[in-house]
């Protein structure tokens, strides 16, 4: 009779645990860090909610596990900011279709001591030369994420190959955007971190934006449906209705709507027609 | 380091005007961690009052292996998790990836093997002391098992808590299999991480003493559970 007790009141926890989960219009986003940890979703979410009744579940981790994720058909729309890696995305038939959505853009933050002497600079690719050079600490994503393909792009461009001072001044913490300027700010060392993060991030010490202003370091968005070809799971028209609302002229004002104390984080760019 | 004053007052003051949120991230730490050492109680336990009375070839291995996987990293459970019930994984049709279930059965996976292998430290302990007393009344396995389960109830409950304390403070598995989705998925831990990555440092670690203050509550609750009898006396 216990046992029976015991086994009703497992069977409970876990009926109640699985019914939470049970919602027929909702889909599921696998997302970049930045436009969760900024609070974008917290504003926008809401608004599309509200309008179609579809409730967004966002999981929120670096751009290469997100279209990673997407791959394996657990994500019905994919927000991540790596294009050429969205566009195999798409070519390799995965996504529908894929749209510029927002643009923001990176910038290297470093301490007041500015030990590599590059804050003022705007030419991205000769800052990262000349934090090479002093051999200043320079903390890297090094998780495949769109902030590190990017970075790596401008290191590839400044003639660098920061892999020969890896442990030594270039230091790979192998996390997340947040994670990592808590790294980069805890040793001194400079970051590049995309500027809707930086904002929002409440840890910031004596750091300050170094280098910003390289057209080199423009960050754009994307949005793509996954394609259920692939993922016959995948609901579709839901997460049509979702890319297409964030595209519309209602979605991009959301989107410049969004600020923090006064400074607009993101700026809307999708191809209207 | 004034973070701390900060998260002290930052704590007090989310556990006395709450809100419904940490109500809900409390509330769905709760229901995880001990959904899941409910489970892994009721595979454990068995599993290991068997290998306490039981003698077979091999026993020695299982017991290696029994104690090794006390270590398994959450991380590994929680990536194993995954394949297997993300969409493209043989168990994607359940749909359970990034829903609490998925969570309960990480947790259990983690937290199994430690039930069973302290408890049958325990239980083999106990067999000792009563094992002529048992052959004497020539109990049948199952009985020997059962009688050993009762009798160890109270160090057993030890045992189940290690588990929970275990489940609840884990957050590498939780992340990966529960995505850490608003209002769906999202825990103590992986709100703690959260914050953690968002910089907010004085509320981290505020949930993080909250997190404390409930793993207090619940071994306080267990305590006060407890027969009178069983407390040590006080001369």
């Amino acid at each position: 009779m216990l046992t029976s007790r015991f086994l009703t009141s497992s069977a409970l926890v876990l009926g109640l645990t699985g019914g939470a989960m049970a919602q027929d219009t909702s889909i599921l986003v696998q997302s970049t860090t930045s436009t969760a940890n900024s609070g974008l979703y917290d504003h926008l979410l809401p608004l599309f909610t509200e309008k179609t009744g579809i409730q967004v579940n966002v999981v929120a981790v670096g751009t290469g596990q997100a279209i990673q994720n997407a791959q394996n058909c657990d994500a019905d729309v994919l927000l991540v900011h790596a294009k050429p890696a969205e566009e195999k995305f798409v070519a390799e038939g995965y996504g529908t279709q894929r749209t510029d959505l927002m643009y923001n853009d990176f910038v290297v933050v470093g301490p007041e001591a500015d030990p590599a002497g590059v804050t003022g600079m705007t030419d991205a690719e000769a800052a990262l030369a000349k934090i090479a050079e002093a051999g200043a600490l320079f903390a890297s994503r090094g998780d495949d994420s769109g902030t590190h393909k990017k970075e790596l792009a401008l290191w590839q461009a400044a003639g660098v190959d920061p892999a020969t001072g890896s442990g030594d001044w270039y230091r790979e913490t192998g996390s997340g955007m947040g994670a990592t300027l808590n790294a980069g700010i805890g040793m001194g060392g400079y970051v590049l971190t995309d500027r809707a993060t930086w904002i929002s991030f409440d840890n910031k010490q004596d750091y300050t934006i170094a280098v910003e202003g390289d057209t080199d370091m423009f960050n754009q968005y994307g949005v793509i449906p996954v394609n259920p070809e692939k993922c016959p799971e995948v609901k579709i028209e839901a997460a049509q209705d979702f890319a297409d609302w964030l595209v519309s002229a209602e979605g991009q004002a959301a989107i410049a709507d969004y600020t923090i104390d006064g400074q607009q984080l993101f700026f809307p760019n999708a191809p209207q027609s | 380091m004034h973070t701390f004053t900060e998260a002290f007052s930052l704590a007090l003051a989310l556990i006395l005007t709450g809100g419904s949120d940490l109500y809900q991230i409390v509330g769905l730490s709760l229901q995880v961690s001990l959904g899941a050492t409910l489970v892994a109680c009721a595979l454990g336990l068995p599993l290991g009052a068997l290998v306490a009375i039981a003698r077979f070839r091999g026993r020695n291995l299982l017991l290696i292996v029994m104690n090794a996987l006390m270590g398994l990293p959450p991380v590994v459970v929680g990536l194993l998790v995954y394949l297997q019930l993300s969409r493209s994984g043989p168990l994607g049709f359940l749909g359970l990836l990034y829903t609490p279930t998925a969570m309960v059965i990480a947790q259990t996976i983690l937290i199994t093997p430690i039930i069973a292998a302290l408890s049958r430290q325990v239980l083999e302990d106990l067999h000792g002391e009563y094992a002529e007393q048992f052959r004497s009344l020539c109990l049948r396995p199952a009985q020997v098992m059962g009688a050993l389960l009762w009798d160890g109830r109270h160090a057993l409950l030890t045992v189940g808590l290690a588990g929970f304390g275990r489940a609840v403070a884990e957050v590498g598995a939780v992340m990966i299999v529960g995505g850490n989705i608003d209002h769906l998925t999202r825990v103590m831990t992986t709100a703690i991480a959260l914050e953690t990555s968002k910089g907010d440092l004085p509320l981290a670690l505020a949930l993080g003493l909250v997190l404390l203050g409930l793993a207090l509550v619940i071994n306080g609750a267990v305590q006060a559970l407890r027969p009178a009898a069983q407390r040590p006396v006080h001369v």
